[in-house]
């Protein structure tokens, strides 16, 4: 087969710059909403994903749906800390008693208030969740007016770097530290001394909402579960902390799943007309350059062939240029709430390599249809007719 | 009668006095027509011809008003066309003007009716009153009968008598063809050349037509060649000399 | 009009391209009243807030109540045509999943502060004398199949006891505009006062004041804000609006993701089609002459190429709407209470056939202008 030179398709496509420029324009201008669709879709996943750890377990009063709801007493906490299970340092039991209250704080992007998660924790938060470390600054001291802000919350509401203070319950605060949760729901979250709160909110004083413990395994909770459940001092519901987050953020995991699905399955389908239509225009002008072509003595397949190898040049090129053009989105944090527990939930747009592979692979795929059935089409055409057309 | 060198006013349908027009190529002026007079009657078949890139088809364009000359006035019915508006000039082709190229020129998605009906559009005629000119015209080319197939389904002989019907529906003051038999074979040729003469002869249409066959070229009323720019009178060599009447029909 | 014709044969020239088009523009509109419901849905709150209406809350937290005595304090106040107080109840009917919003209401001054949520006479007055009456708005009681004169249970959250409370379904209410909020539940301020632990008594959620006029807002909630100040529950009010625009702009950048998404599938709409348009008057560019030897004008031309566009603009905008029409109601059942209903108004109809007319026109703008432009000579020149 006498193939077609591929630096025809180049020169070619420089030739018609205009119409190629078009058709890379409106692969990328597809292609990138359709990745970040995907990216947002990604990142939502990744935060609801990394909220809580396998090897924790979340004690709730039995019959709560949330923290808000729940109430422990201390000496419920002090029963639990010494369950099985329950891992152990310095032979201190790793458990935090939680309390969950809402507080306002001005977005910085419109400084309207927002209504923010401040947990209560117990000093000894870090070690029973090893996936948050402080990034910056210092933990709060027990006992004190002072505070730790999730990476999210700073950066998403005005007032809260180091060193600040913040009134809110009618108290006064002193922002610590900046902690980094690994992109999980606690990042929105400002975190302080769960007694501390309790006594500027007013709470009964040793009543917390909840409690965390780390077991000394992922396996071991079903032992913790089994000996918590047959102890008759303790009324409660457990369950794995990643398994708790996931319900919690299920009715927006719904919406965002429906609502996001949606707008990609029309995004790829739009994307696929878009292509098509500049794919078959494109091929469509050069009928006589294919009658040409054919005439010279390049078989039909040859014709067909390079064709698809400019198609898919076209589509490559708008392919990588849309995935470039949205990286820039990747991290843009976007959030809402579920507005039955208060529970903020922040999720980034999140772009791997393997994200924008799919989409050039997309691209790709869109080009190689779009430019196969015109360029078949072409070459089928007789060629006399072909040349005698306008 | 058609005349190549009156210089002053008559009473001839067509008058052109004194037609200049030049052309930038490569940054050279190439002056194509000099000084070219002309006058055609009303009735009139006059035949141009000429060596290639004689500036034939230019003198079509400025006689129909495709184009301005450099100087030098076109007159048609008393109406001075060289110094017309763009727009103006757009209504009087309209009116006055029926086209007939080489290439018929048929638009491939209207049926042949549709593009006879198409120099109506522009007129204020109702849909029955179109209809009826088109099926004239039609009839007149003896092509009623094909009159809803498109120019694909017709041979090449009958999209040029869809495009002749198309240029006379609308009873122009004169037609203008170029090279109407170029792309037909004899027979076809032949066919389209009756035609126009009966155009002529029974219907009184004035027809000048620019043609490189000298057969076809036979069958008009008056011959003039194209040479150096200006019009010269058949039979004569040498351009500039004063000529008498030439054949008539 | 007499050119149809010839508008509608260059149409069909090519039916793949076409329907290629069409298919672009259909998305595309498609596409565009999907984002304006949904982006509707997410900032409701904001348009049908009232400015003449006032939404006082405990200034520590939204989830700290206030004291029951305020209410009458606020109602003495200059500008306040009344007042009435509010509790969440927060309680699930069978499953979480269920979840609708259930407000303890105060049956005396409800309809004087509240009067666009409207309830027949008969049902409010058997309401009134029913301890253990209901009120539930239309969506909510479709939802799941309530009629008036059920029987039903609604389980208290734990902190409140966490037993099935047992309601009467005494009515229903209806918003007056497609954008009331249908889905509450009201149940009865004495009913809830009984049953709740003691901690819980004499405590209001929040209070919502009527204002004698919308102009006084600024004032009177300057008013109520500095009574309470300095004392245990100091209080933060302002309008309704305001309320839920800070709701609306927790939600995050909802706004702003569809405004994105929106611009750029419509430059890369109008970049496809206007390619196309393009394509396909270059392909006629004789033709085009020849209309114009005929003496077709030059504005008639642009015309023809522009009326070409907006046609399809058109259809492809009738598809794309005409089928969000039919999807928007099925995406509304997949998310069964998860948003307000989602309303296609005739508004967002009408904002899309511009959107789609404008892209249209443009399209056909700068071929059809080149086409105008077109010298018959040089179309006829031959090479």
């Amino acid at each position: 087969m006498l193939a077609i030179p591929v630096v025809y398709n180049f020169r070619s496509a420089k030739a018609r710059w205009t119409s190629a420029i078009v058709a890379v324009l409106g692969i990328a201008g597809t292609v990138g909403v359709f990745v970040a669709m995907l990216a947002l879709a990604k990142g939502f996943q990744a935060t609801l994903v990394s909220s809580g750890s396998p090897d924790n377990a979340i004690i709730l009063r039995a019959g709560s749906n949330s923290e808000m709801e729940s109430g422990i007493s201390l000496s419920n906490v002090n029963i639990l800390q010494d369950e099985p299970g329950v891992a152990r340092k310095n032979g201190q039991p790793l458990i935090t008693s939680e309390v969950v209250v809402i507080a306002p704080f001005p977005l910085r992007s419109t400084h309207t208030d927002a209504n923010v998660q401040v947990r209560g924790v117990s000093p000894n938060v870090i070690t029973v969740r090893p996936n948050v470390r402080i990034v910056k600054g210092r933990m709060f001291r027990p006992g004190l007016a002072e505070l730790v802000v999730g990476s999210n919350a700073v950066k998403s509401y005005a007032g809260l770097n180091v060193g600040n203070k913040v009134r809110f319950g009618g108290g006064e605060w002193t922002v610590t530290g900046v902690f980094d949760a690994g992109g999980s729901a606690f990042d929105s979250e400002v975190w302080c001394d769960a007694n501390v709160l309790d006594g500027v909110y007013k709470r009964p004083n040793n009543v917390f909402q909840s409690a965390t413990v780390h077991l000394t395994s992922p396996d071991a909770f079903q032992k913790f579960k089994d000996a918590v459940s047959k102890d008759p001092r303790l009324n409660v519901d457990v369950s794995r902390e990643i398994d708790y987050y996931a319900k919690q953020s299920q009715t927006f995991t719904r919406l965002i799943t429906i609502l996001g699905g949606m707008v990609a399955a029309i995004m790829a389908i739009g994307a696929i007309f878009g292509a098509l239509n500049t794919m078959y225009s494109a091929v469509a002008e050069r009928t006589r350059e294919i009658a040409v072509m054919r005439a010279l003595g390049f078989g039909a397949a040859a014709v067909v062939f390079s064709f698809l190898i400019e198609a898919l040049l076209i589509a490559f090129v708008g392919g990588a240029l849309g995935c470039l053009a949205v990286l820039p989105l990747n991290g843009f944090t976007t959030g809402a709430m579920n507005w039955q527990t208060f529970s903020h939930l922040a999720f980034a747009f999140k772009i791997t390599p393997k994200l924008m592979a799919g989409g050039i692979i997309f691209a790709l795929g869109m080009g190689m249809l779009g430019g196969l059935v015109p360029a078949v089409h072409a070459a089928r055409q007789p060629v006399s007719q072909a040349l005698r057309e306008l | 009668m058609a005349s190549v060198n009156n210089n002053g006013s008559s009473d001839a349908l067509i008058q052109v006095r004194g037609l200049n027009k030049a052309y930038r190529r490569g940054g050279e002026e190439i002056q194509v027509l000099q000084g070219l007079n002309l006058d055609v009657d009303q009735g009139d078949f006059v035949a141009f011809m000429g060596p290639s890139g004689s500036g034939k088809t230019t003198l079509l364009n400025l006689l129909g008003g495709l184009d301005v000359p450099s100087a030098g006035t076109v007159s048609v019915s008393g109406d001075e066309i060289t110094h017309m508006s763009s727009s103006k000039l757009t209504e009087w082709r309209a009116r006055h003007v029926g086209f007939i190229f080489q290439m018929y020129n048929l638009i491939p998605v209207l049926t042949a009716f549709q593009n006879v009906e198409l120099p109506l559009l522009l007129t204020r005629l109702s849909k029955s009153e179109r209809h009826q000119h088109v099926e004239t015209a039609l009839s007149v080319v003896a092509l009623a009968e094909r009159m809803h197939h498109y120019p694909r389904q017709l041979s090449g002989g009958q999209e040029q008598r869809v495009a002749i019907a198309r240029a006379i529906v609308s009873d122009p003051t004169f037609l203008l063809c170029d090279e109407p038999t170029g792309d037909l074979d004899r027979r076809s040729a032949d066919e389209i050349m009756v035609l126009i003469e009966e155009l002529v002869n029974q219907h009184g249409k004035t027809v000048l037509m620019v043609t490189h066959d000298p057969i076809v070229a036979a069958r008009a009323h008056t011959l003039l060649h194209l040479e150096k720019g200006v019009l010269v009178e058949a039979g004569k060599a040498k351009p500039g000399q004063t000529i008498s009447a030439g054949s008539e029909a | 009009m007499k050119f149809r014709r010839l508008i509608q044969a260059n149409l069909f020239r090519r039916k793949a391209r076409l329907l290629l088009t069409l298919g672009s523009f259909t998305m595309a509109l498609f596409l565009f009243a999907f984002l304006a419901v949904v982006r509707e849905a997410f900032t409701r709150g904001e348009s049908v807030a009232s400015a003449s209406r006032l939404v006082t809350i405990n200034r520590v937290s939204i989830i700290q109540p206030l004291p029951l005595s305020y209410r009458d304090k606020i109602a003495a106040l200059k500008g306040v045509q009344a007042v009435t107080h509010n509790n969440w109840f927060g309680g699930v009917y069978q499953d979480p999943k269920n979840f609708f919003p259930q407000f303890v209401i105060d049956p005396e001054n409800q309809r004087k502060v509240m009067p666009e949520l409207i309830v027949p006479d008969g049902q409010w007055d058997t309401f009134l004398k029913d301890r253990q009456g209901a009120i539930v708005g239309a969506r909510t009681a479709e939802r799941f199949g309530w009629k008036v004169g059920d029987r039903i249970a609604i389980k208290a959250p734990p902190y409140l006891g966490g037993q099935a409370w047992q309601f009467n379904i005494d009515g229903i209410y209806h918003g007056q505009k497609p954008t009331d909020d249908e889905s509450q539940f009201w149940l009865q301020w004495e009913y809830f006062e009984q049953n709740v632990p003691p901690s819980f008594k004499n405590m209001a959620g929040w209070y919502v004041v009527k204002l004698d006029a919308p102009d006084d807002a600024q004032r009177v909630a300057k008013a109520i804000d500095t009574q309470f100040a300095n004392s245990p529950y100091e209080t933060k009010t302002e309008t309704e609006s305001q309320f839920a625009a800070s709701w609306v702009n927790q939600m995050g950048n909802i706004k702003f993701l569809i405004l994105a998404i929106g611009s750029v599938v419509f430059f890369t709409l109008l970049l496809v089609t206007g390619n196309t348009m393009a394509i396909s008057v270059r392909e006629r560019t004789g033709e085009l002459a020849i209309l114009k030897a005929i003496g077709f004008k030059d504005g008639t031309v642009l015309l023809l190429v522009l009326a070409e566009a907006l046609t399809i603009a058109f259809v492809g905008a009738v598809l794309g709407l005409g089928l969000a029409t039919l999807a928007i109601p099925a995406l509304a059942a997949a998310l069964n209470g998860l948003l307000p209903n989602l309303i296609l108004s005739k508004s967002m109809i009408a904002a899309g056939i511009g959107f789609a007319l404008a892209t249209g026109a443009l399209s056909g703008l700068l071929p059809g202008i080149g086409a105008m432009r077109l010298r018959v000579v040089n179309a006829f020149r031959r090479i």
